[in-house]
């Protein structure tokens, strides 16, 4: 239960890159699952050959992971135009996403690994449960880096034409906001998120390259049960999902965890086809 | 769009009918099975998604449907094995239409882009019930009765099977696109809100084509059960199988006729080929994405449809210009 909460609020951090990305560009990145496991590989090699921490390591891998948006972004993203730009971004994420993976197979084999540390091993009582501190300190990272991409989005200029651009991109241009910078350093933002979100997730799962198919997948759940676009129904459908897996696993079965996330999904769009908080109008006819 | 000549059509299915009794290598041939049958399955994902500009990613829904089913009749109903069995594909093809009502009843009530999202969520529950129902075998897979044709000889009726089902998914497209609900199709693609308000009746329209196109999906997952003679949860409902299929359309030509088949064979037999060649599959994996992303970055529209633009374009570049030109025709909607 606890630990969802705390994990949960990982995957909220690696489904608001994704949301903000979709919000803001129209473009659903499938490569935000093997991204998340590329930085966790970063972390990896930080840690073991270099003998830096995993927290410490973060001032490297997310600055990184931004120029590798940005260059992702500047290089493909901006080249995809008409009507047909959302489908053509999932093919070409999906292809960026081969490549990396092809690439991480090659480098680090396809042997899982996990993140180690003090603070992986070790655990603390809580609530008469043991938890290892990283879900401890997973959670202060969330928590720190969402409020302070909050702040950002809300507080300060550059945040408002973000916001701006997330509500009507022609609008935004129209009042002199360079959506093209915008969308540049949103993506670069969005991806920059996964060396984060990776890092704790290679601490907490043992991965490899194509543990990035279960990602993706849950993270694309995510952003669609919140409301594709909408940065709180990211953060709370998060949380939902873990925390509904983990009960389902304590007074079930483990091995219906994942399906009832799934199922859930596909009753409340029945119900509501825009996720929880969409805006977006979609009619049913 | 292109209307390739009868004559193209009838010397390339000649081709395809002689290609098994010149070349008998059973490794060569085994590619031309396979091949075809992408060749069909995005055929007929091609008449709905290409068509509508749905995408569906959760075609492997309907290829693993199939294949259970026809693995399950053929166990349960203790057949011999042997061409009797290939009387079950089309009850394959049925049961996968009728798991596409329900499914399509549920991703179509939203619009284009979360419809491709919950089309991958929706493939993931059917992926964890088939290694986790009790009916299905789980994770340990089914074997299906042994076929025992010779060696050498063995992927000749699978290949004849094959060629049908695209020669069917190829006609009944054909006839699709040039029907009334076909055209229907195509207006939703262009503009759903002005076609509903035409009259359209977009959903009943969308979830016929959703269940058509299932149909030989569900075909192909019956035809590759039987040429595997066993099958595991993750081979049928492959993730990879979604991408593959509107992968190979969106190279060959989406929403043309032409191109799906020709980006299945193209797709299907060189990644077979490079997986044979190289036992790396990390590099394959490197090389298959670089393909990928200049095909799309350079011919966005396909192969077919940068082809005819080159060829017609040289005679009436100025013509073409003033009257198709994408830019334009975007600028008016």
């Amino acid at each position: 239960m606890l630990d969802g909460v705390l994990t949960g609020s990982v995957y909220a951090l690696m489904a608001t890159g994704l949301t903000l990305i979709f919000g803001v560009m129209n473009i659903i990145n499938i490569a935000q699952g093997i991204l998340v496991i590329l930085g966790a590989y970063l972390s990896y090699t930080l840690s073991v050959h270099f003998g830096i921490d995993l927290f410490v390591g973060l001032i490297i891998t997310i600055p990184t992971l931004f120029v590798v948006g940005v260059v992702v972004e500047r290089l493909f993203m901006a080249r995809l135009k008409g009507p047909e730009r959302t489908s053509m971004s999932i093919l070409v994420t999906y292809a960026i996403s081969l490549i990396i993976e092809g690439s991480l197979n090659m480098i680090y084999s396809i042997n899982v690994v996990q993140l180690k540390a003090w603070y992986v091993d070790k655990s603390f009582p809580i609530f008469g449960v043991y938890l290892p501190y990283i879900y401890l300190f997973g959670f202060i990272l969330a928590v720190v880096l969402l409020t302070s991409l909050y702040i950002m989005l809300y507080r300060t200029r550059f945040g408002a034409s973000i916001r701006a651009s997330l509500a009507d991109q022609v609008a935004a241009a129209l009042v002199g906001i360079n959506v093209a910078r915008v969308s540049t350093i949103c993506f670069g933002l969005g991806i920059a998120v996964t060396a984060a979100g990776g890092m704790v997730y290679g601490a907490t799962n043992a991965f490899n390259a194509s543990t990035s198919y279960d990602l993706i997948s849950r993270l694309l759940t995510i952003i669609v049960l919140g409301g594709m676009g909408s940065l709180g129904g990211a953060l709370l459908a998060a949380i939902l999902m873990v925390t509904l897996g983990d009960v389902v696993a304590v007074v079930w079965s483990p091995i219906w965890s994942s399906p009832t996330f799934f199922f859930v999904l596909v009753i409340v769009l029945s119900l509501r086809p825009q996720g929880l908080f969409g805006k977006q109008s979609a009619r049913v006819a | 769009m292109t209307k390739a000549k009868p004559t193209a059509w009838s010397l390339g299915l000649a081709v395809l009918i002689v290609f098994p009794l010149i070349v008998t290598n059973p490794a060569w041939t085994s590619i031309g099975v396979l091949t075809l049958m992408f060749m069909a399955c995005t055929t007929s994902w091609n008449m709905f998604s290409g068509y509508s500009g749905y995408v569906s990613l959760g075609s492997a829904i309907f290829f693993g449907s199939g294949a259970y089913t026809m693995a399950l009749v053929s166990t349960h109903a203790h057949m011999a094995g042997g061409a009797a069995l290939f009387w079950l594909i089309p009850v394959a093809g049925l049961v996968a239409m009728v798991i596409a009502v329900p499914v399509g009843a549920i991703a179509l009530r939203v619009r284009r882009h979360t419809f491709v999202v919950i089309t991958i969520a929706l493939f993931f529950v059917f992926q964890l019930l088939a290694i986790n129902a009790s009916f299905t075998g789980g994770a340990a897979g089914i074997y299906i009765p042994l076929i025992n044709w010779g060696a050498s000889y063995y992927n000749v009726p699978f290949y004849y099977v094959a060629l049908g089902m695209v020669i069917f998914a190829t006609l009944l497209s054909a006839a699709v696109r040039r029907s009334r609900f076909g055209l229907q199709l195509l207006a939703i693609r262009d503009d759903e809100d002005r076609a509903l308000g035409l009259g359209v009746r977009v959903t009943a329209v969308k979830l016929t084509g959703f269940v058509m196109s299932a149909f030989t999906l569900g075909m192909a997952g019956g035809l590759y059960c039987m040429l595997q003679g066993q099958i595991y949860p993750q081979f049928v409902f492959d993730p990879t199988f979604d991408i593959t299929v509107a992968l190979m359309a969106f190279l060959g030509g989406f929403g043309t006729l032409l191109g799906p088949l020709l980006g299945g064979l193209i797709l299907e037999a060189s990644q077979q080929y490079l997986t044979e060649s190289f036992s790396n599959g990390s590099l394959y994996l490197i090389l298959f994405g670089v393909l990928f992303l200049l095909v799309i970055l350079f011919m966005p529209q396909g192969i077919v449809v940068a082809v005819s633009q080159w060829w017609n374009g040289r005679a009436q570049r100025r013509e073409l210009a003033a009257t198709t030109d994408p830019a334009a025709v975007g600028a008016n909607t």
